[in-house]
């Protein structure tokens, strides 16, 4: 009998401890947007959002981050776009032309698997030595090749993810149709996992318009925006980085307004991500 | 021990799992000392009604029941008691054998030290035992220490009825356990059985009417979550009253 | 007929051909990454071995030396830390969501562990200086006596731990979905509690696929940089307690590049410390997910 209290103890010890872990997540996370929206909020305004560092902005003087926001938009838009027209295929290719050769695909997951695993830092410095070699300077352009081979194997594998779910009937009766690999890739597939592809992109794209490390080497820095691909570039995340390692109150708090700015962006992509997730589970067709 | 009343009577149980009713108003009365086979199609509800005598179907949190059932003329269903040994009373043997992630020697033991038997000399006997009772003990007395995983499918369901047996229960509980089975594994379970039911009251859940007619001493044919027809193989087998059975009995199986 | 059939074949032939190309470049970028970062830090070999730059202290870059034993150390005691502090709560979560926890809980802890995942790492760094640095710094150093500024090498583990936990935490999650309900069935009908059942019989199986995912989960920490960077204190030396500010490798890269092309050699190094960190991530990972699909196949 007390062989079975100690149990009784022991499981209710072990779950007060998994009680305790779950909460502790979901605190971490309420304290992560709790204490990001006290600081950063007072700090906010239009101007902020508006305008572009003006003489003496790393002063406390006035000005905006509009370079580094509109940097961001730049480079996550563009190398999202390049990285689709990269992923899209592959995805496509792995699901349909590969839909037999399940050994073949899964190392091919495999290797994707290993190539998100690398740090952004490695992209980084990757990304640069490729700068380097094809003779550009820190810029805009160079920053977004650097960022594509960073989210390449992110958009590839949450599109596999969500294609492994259409039925191969589909496949199947499109092929029966006469229709060649590529066309049914392209009309069937796609027009079946459409939210999918979104979900894919508004992932990748929130994963290059957050990450610092694999820019830091790349877009270089400036108070203008960009007119070109040739010119260097702000970025959220560093702008973030840079101010906050400034010894002066008023620039710190512009950090923290900052990343408030970034967190909010990166809140609504995240949520934008859960619908089309559930608008697809819900569209596509079962067997 | 009374010997002549049923083991387990069940009285209107009903179950319904997410809304829709997998049992409906089920009343039987199973005998003592017999195999009791419980027939029927699939998705008939046998195997709900199987988990429902050990409480496994507190597991699904969708799950709702009503109604009552006796063992040994105590109410189980809703006892608020200690659980476990509800189902201490009970070996359950499933549609694939399961064998825990540990040696096959502990595989047998785990049951018992969980019980508070932590003595080797007798856990080192009581394995012995329970793996002779399965005739599996000259197969695999020389490598106690291997993982269960690495027995045949066959030696590994006879692993886990030995295992089910070692807590003693009065009752075994077999969810169509030799689907999985090669023929020969099969006929060996079978016949262990027969050999057991001297001991215990076996409820066996089976689809294969061969079996039924093999092993049976008493027969509940079950249809969409009721229990259609109930009695002696015999009987039964040769004059179904019911065209539910009929059917079945005619489509083969 | 025939120009419509024509140029239909010909688009999927152009189609074929564009997938094909894209699925080799993107299978060839592990070869084409360790191979530029070979290539660029090979100037570095001329005078120096190999155990020299990994296994010597002596960081001097304007001397010529560049020993990355103490980044490498730190960057060794960061991630260990972190994952100390990680995977207790991951694990116990994990059982606690797929064991215990009722619908609405899984419903609601879905969107967390997504939006934690989804944080980008200099709001994780922001994070660090404003509640993490302050907290070992006020509470938890002088508890050991110890009276320092805060940015450590715990509270670096500490943020670490927290950006990997969302990481770690989908993989439990999916390892101990996937058990076969019929396992936990077979323990219970033997008499065990559930505790008993999760203790001895569920973690005991996955225990192969649990060490995995810590393991996927340290290679990911190993690479973090920005969110480190701004928490650690970045002090080149080797490091000696937790309350010690330290330097990882993806800091030093990171801290760096501004200055690589004025010091001799410099980028040399760096990109030989991307490389040293491109080739322990991509071991890590490599064993941690051959080990998940080696028990798959048993499964």
């Amino acid at each position: 009998m007390t062989d079975r209290r100690i149990r009784i103890i022991e499981e209710g010890f072990a779950r007060v401890l998994m009680f305790l872990s779950t909460s502790t997540i979901v605190l971490v996370l309420l304290l992560i947007v709790i204490s990001i929206l006290v600081r950063g909020l007072p700090a906010i305004s239009w101007e902020m959002l508006s305008q572009t560092p003006r003489g003496g902005f790393y002063f406390g003087k006035e000005g905006g981050i509009l370079n580094a926001i509109v940097g961001s938009a730049y480079l996550a838009g563009g190398s999202t776009l390049l990285a689709l027209v990269v992923s899209l295929p592959v995805a496509l290719y792995m699901n349909v032309h590969l839909v037999k050769r399940v050994k073949l695909v899964n190392t091919i997951r495999f290797l994707l698997d290993l190539l998100w695993g690398i740090p952004s830092i490695v992209y980084g410095a990757f990304g640069f030595a490729v700068m380097v070699f094809l003779g550009l300077r820190t810029s805009l352009l160079a920053g977004i090749i650097t960022v594509t081979f960073f989210i390449i194997p992110i958009m590839i594998r949450a599109m596999d993810e969500l294609f492994k779910t259409v039925p191969r009937g589909l496949l199947e009766a499109s092929f029966s149709l006469g229709a060649t690999r590529s066309e049914t890739a392209y009309r069937i597939f796609l027009r079946q996992g459409l939210s999918g592809v979104v979900t894919a992109i508004l992932l990748a794209f929130g994963r290059a318009i957050g990450d610092a490390a694999s820019v830091l080497f790349t877009t270089g820095y400036t108070d203008h925006i960009p007119s070109s691909l040739g010119q260097p570039t702000a970025t959220l995340p560093l702008a973030i980085f840079f101010q906050l390692s400034s010894p002066i109150q008023e620039v710190q708090q512009r950090a923290y307004a900052s990343a408030f700015i970034l967190t909010c962006i990166i809140l609504i992509i995240s949520v934008l991500a859960r619908i089309f997730e559930r608008r697809y589970h819900k569209n596509r067709i079962r067997f | 021990m009374k010997a002549s009343g049923p083991k387990i009577r069940i009285s209107h149980l009903s179950i319904t799992i997410g809304g829709k009713a997998v049992l409906k108003d089920i009343n039987l009365q199973i005998p003592e000392h017999q195999i009791t086979v419980i027939l029927g199609p699939s998705g008939c509800g046998k195997t709900t009604l199987l988990k429902s005598l050990n409480r496994l179907i507190d597991l699904n949190h969708q799950a709702k029941a009503e109604g009552e059932i006796f063992i040994d003329g105590q109410e189980i269903l809703h006892d608020t008691r200690d659980v476990t040994k509800i189902r201490k009373k009970m070996g359950l043997l499933s549609q694939r054998p399961y064998p825990l992630p540990m040696n096959i020697y502990n595989n047998i033991a785990f049951g018992l030290r969980i019980s508070g038997r932590k003595q080797k000399r007798i856990l080192d006997r009581r394995v012995e035992h329970y793996l002779r009772l399965a005739h599996l003990w000259e197969e695999v007395c020389d490598r106690l220490r291997d993982p269960a995983s690495a027995l045949s499918i066959g030696q590994q369901q006879r692993l886990c009825l030995a295992r089910g047996l070692a807590v003693d229960p009065d009752i075994i509980l077999a969810d169509e356990p030799t689907s999985a089975l090669d023929p020969v594994s099969s006929k060996i379970i079978e016949d262990l059985f027969r050999e057991m039911k001297k001991q215990y009251t076996i409820i066996l859940v089976t689809h294969v009417l061969r079996q039924a007619i093999r092993l049976a001493d008493h027969v509940v044919f079950m249809s969409e979550g009721e229990v259609v027809e109930q009695g002696s193989p015999q009987n039964l087998f040769s004059n179904p009253q019911t065209a539910q059975l009929r059917a079945y009995l005619t489509e083969g199986n | 007929m025939g120009v419509f059939y024509l140029k239909r074949h010909l688009r999927s032939k152009i189609h074929h051909g564009w997938m094909l190309v894209c699925l080799v470049l993107v299978l060839l970028m592990p070869l084409i990454i360790g191979f530029g970062l070979t290539f660029k830090s090979g100037m570095l070999f001329q005078e120096r071995s190999l155990g020299e730059l990994l296994f010597t202290t002596d960081w001097r870059p304007v001397a010529g030396k560049f020993g990355l034993l103490p980044f490498i150390l730190s960057s060794l005691w960061v991630t260990i830390l972190a994952i100390l502090i990680a995977a207790p709560i991951c694990l116990l979560t994990a059982i606690h969501l797929t064991q215990y926890a009722k619908k609405w809980v899984l419903k609601l802890m879905h969107p967390v562990i997504d939006i934690l995942a989804g944080i980008p790492s200099v709001i994780f760094g922001v994070w660090g200086i404003l509640i993490i640095v302050p907290l070992v710094s006020r509470y938890i150093a002088p508890v050991f006596d110890k009276h320092v500024t805060g940015f450590s090498i715990l509270s670096g583990a500490i943020v670490l731990a927290v950006m990997i936990i969302p990481f770690i935490l989908n993989i439990l999650i999916e390892v101990f979905r996937a058990l076969p309900d019929e396992l936990t069935e077979a323990s219970l009908s033997l008499g065990a509690s559930k505790w008993q059942t999760i203790k001895y019989v569920l973690v005991k199986r996955a225990f192969p696929a649990i060490v995995s995912a810590f393991g996927l989960g340290l290679s990911r920490a190993f690479g973090e940089t920005i969110a480190i960077l701004m928490v650690v204190g970045n002090v080149p030396r080797m490091p000696t307690g937790v309350f010690q500010p330290g330097y990882p490798l993806p800091a030093l890269i990171a801290n760096n590049y501004g200055e690589m092309m004025s010091v001799p050699l410099y980028d040399a190094v760096l990109m030989f410390a991307a490389l040293v960190l491109f080739i322990i991530v991509t071991l890590f990972n490599l064993t941690s997910r051959m080990a998940i699909i080696r028990l798959e196949r048993n499964q």
